[in-house]
């Protein structure tokens, strides 16, 4: 296959169905492999730019995740029955507080049970993290349809904002030390504050003036009339699908206010929708293409979910570990294939283009 | 092709127009020159090309100003194909995530078809030498990269006119001729129309077929290159020897001014070589043994021997990412050595706090603003005062005898570059520390600037202070440096006296020695001395 990057809404949505597979089960050696899956294909496809190095901070903040959910159950949580590891004294909370305790018995399945749990946020975690590094988020943008463009800029540059930030924290560190002045605790973050936001503020402006001095939210010929209309009938079809949506969930609204004002606000927007694409001034520049390894992915991704989804359904032994009596987790057969299948995109995806050609 | 109609331009809440009546006239396929001293107006003029200035600045625009026929009444959105502007600081504006894409961004804004961009990028990475960074991050650049895709980020869309603000002013002499290179092809080539502000005259006086001088009244001024340098008040090297020595025509390049100078070459010969050695050094300030330093996965300086003593002024030289910057940031202590030791009296740098830091040594970084914080001058010098516990008016009285006469009144963040670079350097230099260190410390300031700064960096040495300052700027090390060192490839690869060390060498050597050469004259000030002598 020749080099290319990935279609990024194939890494998205992969990602998306494996998180979504990780909230269908607490096995921790399932869960692992979940993990495990991520990992594999980021290990593999994860291109050499800034923001691919974001999958180790994800993978500390689940780590976090898991201990501040179980420091959280040994203060807070329900009192399982058990094996008493400790016992924190228990106190009593005003009324305001009344049914959550604070203190207690503390025992191993208590302990256990939350960090499965806490395993389980945090592959949900790690997935969106793997989307996140395999994914150019600029590529995400120009995939997204021209008339979200818009709403697609403003998260490009917060993007671009974060790493700027970190840099000018580091300059105005080094500025407060050669200054002599604290550059860490209380009073170092109040006095970098000022002037991190000034260096932000700056950057962006000049951002701003580059993008527009390149043509950004160039009007183009389409008549002003034409423009009111599409954003009328924008408009107008959001607030019909907004009152449609309170017909159906409030019981006592007349019928007419449900589901047809759902249809045609979904219809006015479905159409303005298209004639502002249609008259869109955009084009674009070598757009991703969708092809067979972009439906792999995607359909190694559903795999690992259906195969939760189905074990669920068939009532498959293992996928939510019982605590008493506390046993080492199994290992049901058909999930576990199905979350290694997740890890296809690793071999089958094309290679990523050499930065230097 | 670019017409200012009598333009006067007013910035919101200023007292006075940063540009009176400007009329100009820019004609298709000119490489035409802005000069002007610092803060006189040059950016404002270049950003009003395509409408920046107003729509951007807000403030009050009177006359008009066209370009190809369209006036910049319309936002600078609907000039985007016919002017491509690029900013001081070229990374800060780029959209994208790949060099690529940054390039095609212009191009999907102006909606021009696809395969139309495919050909187009291709012939921009051609034209600009870049097809090797393609798919680089645009992110993972160096300064003289970003330059040049910033350059083609504006060339995709392609405009007749390019409008450039000061495009070599951060680069090292190797990566500047290349900058310089490109805009002359296109240019001669494919007749665009380049206008750029520049202080570097040095290094474009050459190429320009007009100049314009933007006078300390707001007003521009414009002719052909020779008759605006005979009385600008800024001038390259060149045309300040040729003004010493008499030659006419001016000669503005290094060429001409060579077959000018057999007459002056001979005479200097007469006079013997030039004069100043190296001064005897003092004792060891700081010392610096088998260095070696990372940043990040990268080694940037290995095997790094060093002694710097009192009295000396140390030009620290070397293309951009040589690790300049990095051995001045281990100096003073912001960045731990990977391997060997450094010792500022007798101490490691990096293994003092930071009150005792200061009095150790000193650095100014190269933007210097980030070194100020207050909202005046006064509050700036007070505060320095008792942070380092000095005698009231230590600070203030150390500004004064840099740079005379600076409004105490006025936020810091308003003085010129050369104000704001005196009031960072008397902050750094009121706790008195032996060792004082300056990154980059010329860029945006003009001729006369510098030249005070030269001044300056010779009395520090005079009393006794040590001076390292890392640099692109030969001429100034040319005026002000005892001692030059060269890094390469994360080594020292030359060190020795100033005048041997760029005499020696075709990228460093400032004009006057190219001019002179064989003889190792540096200075226009040293051959005039000569002379008057």
């Amino acid at each position: 296959m020749r080099p290319r990057p990935l279609h990024p809404l194939a890494w998205w949505v992969w990602a998306l169905t494996l998180g979504a597979a990780a909230l269908r089960t607490t096995n921790p050696v399932l869960l692992a492999l979940l993990i495990a899956s991520a990992w594999i294909v980021v290990a593999a496809r994860r291109p050499h730019a800034p923001w691919a190095r974001s999958f180790g901070a994800f993978l500390r903040f689940g780590i976090a995740i898991v201990v501040v959910r179980i420091i959280l159950q040994m203060l807070f949580g329900q009192r399982l029955p058990g094996h008493v590891l400790l016992t924190i004294p228990q106190r009593d909370l005003p009324s305001w507080a009344a049914g959550v305790t604070l203190g207690g018995p503390v025992t191993t399945e208590a302990i256990v049970a939350a960090c499965n749990e806490g395993l389980q946020l945090a592959t949900l975690l790690v997935c969106v993290g793997a989307a996140n590094s395999l994914a150019s988020p600029y590529r995400v943008l120009r995939a997204v349809p021209s008339v979200l463009y818009e709403l697609g800029v403003v998260v490009t540059v917060a993007l671009s904002f974060a790493p700027q930030t970190v840099t000018t924290v580091a300059v105005v560190r080094d500025a407060r030390r050669l200054r002599g002045r604290p550059s860490r605790g209380l009073r170092g973050l109040r006095g970098m504050a000022v002037p991190v936001l000034e260096g932000a503020l700056e950057r962006s402006l000049e951002l701003a003036a580059s993008m527009d001095s390149r043509g950004y939210g160039r009007r183009g010929d389409v008549p002003a009339r034409r423009r009111h209309a599409g954003q009328a009938a924008t408009l107008g079809g959001a607030i019909a699908v907004m009152i449609g949506v309170f017909g159906v969930l409030e019981r006592g609204a007349p019928g007419v206010l449900g589901i047809p004002m759902v249809v045609l606000g979904g219809a006015l927007l479905a159409a303005s929708l298209r004639a502002a694409s249609a008259s869109a001034t955009r084009s674009r520049y070598r757009p991703d293409p969708w092809r067979v390894p972009e439906w792999m992915t995607v359909a190694s991704g559903a795999a690992a979910l259906i195969a939760l989804v189905v074990a669920g359904r068939f009532g498959i032994d293992g996928l939510h570990p019982l605590y008493s009596p506390l046993r080492a987790p199994t290992l049901p057969v058909l999930p576990a294939v199905g979350v290694l299948c997740a890890s296809l995109p690793a071999f089958v995806t094309p290679m990523l283009p050499s930065d230097s050609t | 092709m670019i017409t200012f109609e009598h333009v006067t331009f007013t910035y919101p809440d200023a007292h006075a127009p940063a540009l009176v009546d400007v009329d100009l006239e820019v004609d298709e396929g000119e490489f035409f020159l802005v000069v002007g001293e610092t803060g006189a107006g040059k950016s404002t003029l270049l950003r009003a090309v395509n409408g920046l200035v107003p729509h951007f600045t807000g403030g009050t625009l009177l006359g008009t100003v066209t370009v190809d026929g369209v006036t910049t009444r319309t936002p600078p959105r609907e000039l985007a194909d016919r002017v491509g502007i690029v900013g001081q600081n070229p990374a800060a504006g780029f959209v994208a995530d790949t060099v690529e894409d940054e390039l095609a961004y212009a191009m999907e804004n102006l909606g021009i078809a696809p395969d139309i961009m495919r050909r187009r990028v291709e012939d921009v990475l051609d034209l600009l030498g870049i097809a090797a960074l393609r798919r680089r991050p645009v992110s993972t650049l160096s300064t003289g990269e970003a330059q040049r895709v910033a350059i083609g980020s504006v060339l995709t869309a392609s405009p007749r006119v390019l409008v450039l603000d000061e495009p070599t002013s951060a680069l090292d002499p190797g990566a500047a001729e290349d900058v310089l290179a490109i805009l002359t092809r296109l240019v001669d080539d494919l007749g665009l129309t380049v206008l750029l502000a520049e202080h570097r005259l040095e290094r474009v006086v050459q190429y320009a077929t007009r100049v314009a001088v933007v006078d300390a009244g707001q007003r521009v001024v414009a002719g052909t290159p020779a008759t605006m340098m005979a009385g600008a008040p800024v001038a390259p090297p060149v045309v300040a020897l040729a003004r010493v020595a008499g030659w006419n025509p001016l000669p503005l390049s290094v060429r001409d001014a060579r077959r000018a100078a057999h007459a002056l070459r001979e005479h200097l010969q007469l006079l013997g070589p030039p004069s100043g050695s190296m001064p005897a050094t003092g004792d060891a300030v700081a010392v610096v043994s088998n260095l070696a330093a990372r940043y990040g996965p990268n080694e940037v300086l290995h095997d790094v021997d060093l002694k710097i003593g009192q009295g000396e002024i140390v030009a620290v030289m070397g293309r951009n990412g040589a690790g300049k910057s990095t051995l001045l940031r281990l100096l003073c202590g912001l960045a731990r050595p990977a391997h060997g030791s450094i010792a500022i009296g007798g101490v490691a740098p990096h293994e003092l706090g930071a009150s005792a830091l200061v009095r150790k040594v000193g650095l100014v970084p190269p933007d210097a603003g980030t070194l100020l914080y207050e909202r005046t001058v006064s509050d700036e010098c007070v505060v320095a005062d008792r942070e380092h516990h000095l005698p009231a008016g230590t600070t203030s009285a150390t500004l004064d005898r840099i740079e005379p006469g600076v409004d105490r009144d006025r936020h810091p963040r308003d003085l010129s570059e050369g104000q704001r670079l005196a009031l960072a350097l008397a902050v750094v230099l009121a706790p008195a520390p032996p060792l004082v260190l300056l990154d980059e410390p010329t860029r945006g300031l003009d001729y006369s600037a510098k030249a005070r700064l030269a001044i300056l960096l010779g009395e520090l040495a005079g009393m006794g202070h040590a001076v390292a300052l890392a640099t692109h700027d030969v001429e100034l090390v040319a005026e002000a440096a005892t001692r030059a060192i060269v890094l390469a490839d994360g080594e020292i690869v030359a060190d020795g006296p100033a005048r041997e060390v760029v005499c020696h060498s075709p990228v460093f050597a400032p004009q006057v020695a190219k001019i002179l050469a064989p003889a190792q004259w540096l200075t226009v000030a040293e051959v005039k001395a000569a002379l008057a002598s």
